[in-house]
């Protein structure tokens, strides 16, 4: 079977310290996978190493089937795996309208067009206006985006990574630091992610992971310590360990 | 929600793009230039070359953040081109040498993007500066060609189109330098209000962010790098044939850093501040050295650490100080404004 991703022994180290050890994952298609373990586990290193923006020190990675370990970041996303970031990283002197309406151009090819002015293709406006309708951004898509509210700048952040329509989404805490008020619509988001598109949520909040998931892989570091539904997961003694003392209400 | 989304989107797009009154102010005062100061077409011309100069670093300084303290390179191989071509009477016609000498700057500015794509902001104004460095000792070894430190004698400029020949007193020079800057800066216009520009911005503003929707990061940047190095080699051009010399100091490294003052005095990033600061500068220049010839670089020197130290409350203050007002007008930070307040 192929699977939507798949990584095969990767490996990486940061001088002596090898921050993933012979990382075996296999995400299957349409899957809502979580990724979960203490804090500096590697499981950020690990979306670094699937988008590219680390290279591996061994291991291969698949992206439904075919092998991207050597890709770029840009072209890995050209094929359909994208990303949010723990930490927003989002274009401070742009607008939300002008972020998501560069997202959607590179994705239909008109990314390179230096002579027609943005906002002018019928089909970009398009896809611009669901985005921001989609994600509430419709009544802040002027402004700059370092003036938004912390919880808009989230809810951009993972539009943004839709807006280049993903069939693999990677998700870094994406409630991460959003104040209780706000964390309503970023839950909404991520709940309403498109069923078709295959989805690798990293999150310490059990609660969100134990009701978005069905499959559970549990990361202590850099090596996989287990992986199984939520209900499995859940009764293993040894995560029950890793967590103890951790706070978590897992 | 009253409006159609989608088309409101393309309006609000399209309205940072209009033109504004300010920039219709601008240039028809850049055209009464012409009838308003007949006596004053030799710096006037000097104004048109620099700030087409200063557009050109700010393509890649203000729009994609490439720093580069060896701009002159280009300007240099622009400005040896167009003389070399009228020297030898290879192609007579000014703009079409003026053509000829922008792409041999952007085969340079193309060649050299490889080594200014790699490294630091640190790495990138050594290399700049030595890539100038070396071309300028390559024109100085080769001086049967370039006529080393006497530069190139007997250049001979032919009318512009067949038509218009130079004149004495620089007016149809001015002229000729003006309309270039014009419609260089029109295509400029176009080019930064396009996906391909606004990815330059998004680059500036974060390149992980950029690599990850798919921007092709660095093939973007060697684009944005080759498209300057022809504006600034049209500019070492039309220095040539407005004044009928070139010499070694087309590369010299105190051009480069002019240059960067100029955009120090006008900003970055709304594409007046090199046309605004190279009038400034050009301005300062004459009324100082005719005060104190002698001190004249250290009064602009002071200058330039008034602005700096005014404007340091920001990273990039050395670069982005400028009067907000004023590029507002020009429709910098479109972003903070509604859509109706387009013309
Ligand atoms: N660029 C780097 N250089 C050196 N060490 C690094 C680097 N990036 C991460 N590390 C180390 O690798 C380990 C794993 O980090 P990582 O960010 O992947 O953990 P994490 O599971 O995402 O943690 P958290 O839950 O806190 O986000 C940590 O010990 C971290 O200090
Ligand atoms: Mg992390």
């Amino acid at each position: 079977m192929t699977y939507a991703l798949e990584t095969i022994d990767l490996k990486k180290q940061f001088g002596g310290l090898a921050v993933t050890r012979d990382l075996s994952l296999r995400i299957a298609t349409g899957a809502r996978h979580a990724l979960i373990g203490p804090n500096g586990a590697g499981k950020t290193t690990v979306i670094n190493l699937l988008t590219g923006v680390l290279r591996p020190n061994g291991g291969r990675i698949l992206l439904e089937g075919s092998d991207i370990t050597a890709l770029p970041v840009h072209s890995r996303v050209l094929r359909g795996l994208s990303r949010t970031f723990q930490i927003n990283q989002l274009y401070a002197d742009l607008t939300p309208l002008e972020t998501i309406g560069l997202a959607v151009s590179e994705r239909l090819g008109h990314g390179g067009d230096w002579w027609r002015v943005l906002g002018t293709r019928a089909d970009v406006n398009g896809e611009i206006a669901e985005h921001l309708a989609r994600f509430h951004l419709l009544d802040v898509m002027g402004e700059r985006t370092a003036t938004l509210p912390y919880g808009k700048q989230r809810l951009l952040e993972i539009a943004v990574a839709i807006a280049t329509r993903p069939r693999v989404l990677l998700l870094d805490e994406p409630a991460a630091g959003v104040p209780e008020s706000e964390r309503h619509d970023i839950l909404a988001a991520v709940a309403s992610l498109p069923r078709d598109v295959t989805v690798l949520l990293i999150e310490h909040d059990m609660d969100l992971v134990f009701s978005f998931a069905d499959r559970i892989s549990v990361l202590v570091n850099g090596a996989m310590l287990t992986e199984g539904a939520p209900d499995e997961v859940a009764r293993d003694p040894r995560v029950k360990a890793v967590y103890l003392g951790e706070g978590a209400d897992a | 929600m009253t409006a159609i989304p989608h088309e409101a989107m393309g309006r609000q797009l399209v309205a940072a793009a209009r033109w504004r009154p300010a920039e219709w102010v601008f240039w028809l005062f850049a055209a009464a230039t012409v009838l308003l100061f007949p006596d004053r077409y030799l710096i006037l011309t000097e104004v048109a070359w620099l700030g087409l100069f200063a557009l050109s670093l700010d393509l890649i300084l203000g729009y994609a953040g490439i720093v580069s303290l060896g701009h002159a390179a280009f300007f240099g191989i622009g400005a040896y081109s167009a003389g070399l071509l009228a020297k030898h009477g290879l192609i007579n016609e000014p703009v079409l040498a003026l053509v000829v000498a922008g792409f041999a700057a952007a085969v340079v500015g193309f060649l050299t993007s490889f080594l200014v794509m790699r490294g630091s902001d640190l790495t990138r104004l050594m290399v700049t500066l030595a890539i100038a460095l070396v071309l300028r000792e390559l024109a100085n070894r080769f001086s049967d060609i370039t006529g080393g430190f006497d530069g190139l004698q007997g250049i001979t400029v032919a009318p512009v189109l067949g038509l218009f020949e130079f004149d004495l007193f620089g007016k149809v020079g001015y002229i000729y330098c003006l309309s270039v800057l014009f419609l260089l800066f029109v295509l400029a216009r176009r080019i930064v209000h396009s996906p391909f520009g606004l990815s330059l911005r998004a680059i500036r503003n974060n390149p992980l962010r950029a690599a990850a929707i798919g921007i092709p990061v660095n093939r973007r940047l060697i684009w944005i790098y080759t498209v300057a190095a022809f504006y600034a080699g049209v500019a070492g051009a039309l220095f040539t044939q407005s004044s009928a010399i070139a010499s070694l100091d087309v590369f010299a490294f105190d051009r480069s850093a002019d240059l960067m003052l100029v955009l120090v005095i006008g900003g970055t990033g709304y594409l007046y501040g090199g046309l605004i600061g190279a009038a400034i500068f050009k301005l300062l220049q004459q009324e100082v050295s005719s005060l104190t010839p002698q001190y004249w670089q250290f009064w602009i020197g002071l200058v330039l650490v008034v602005i700096v130290l005014l404007g340091r409350q920001r990273i990039e203050s050395a670069v982005t100080f400028v009067p907000r007002r004023i590029a507002r007008l020009f429709g910098k930070e479109i972003a903070a404004l509604p859509g109706g307040e387009a013309p």
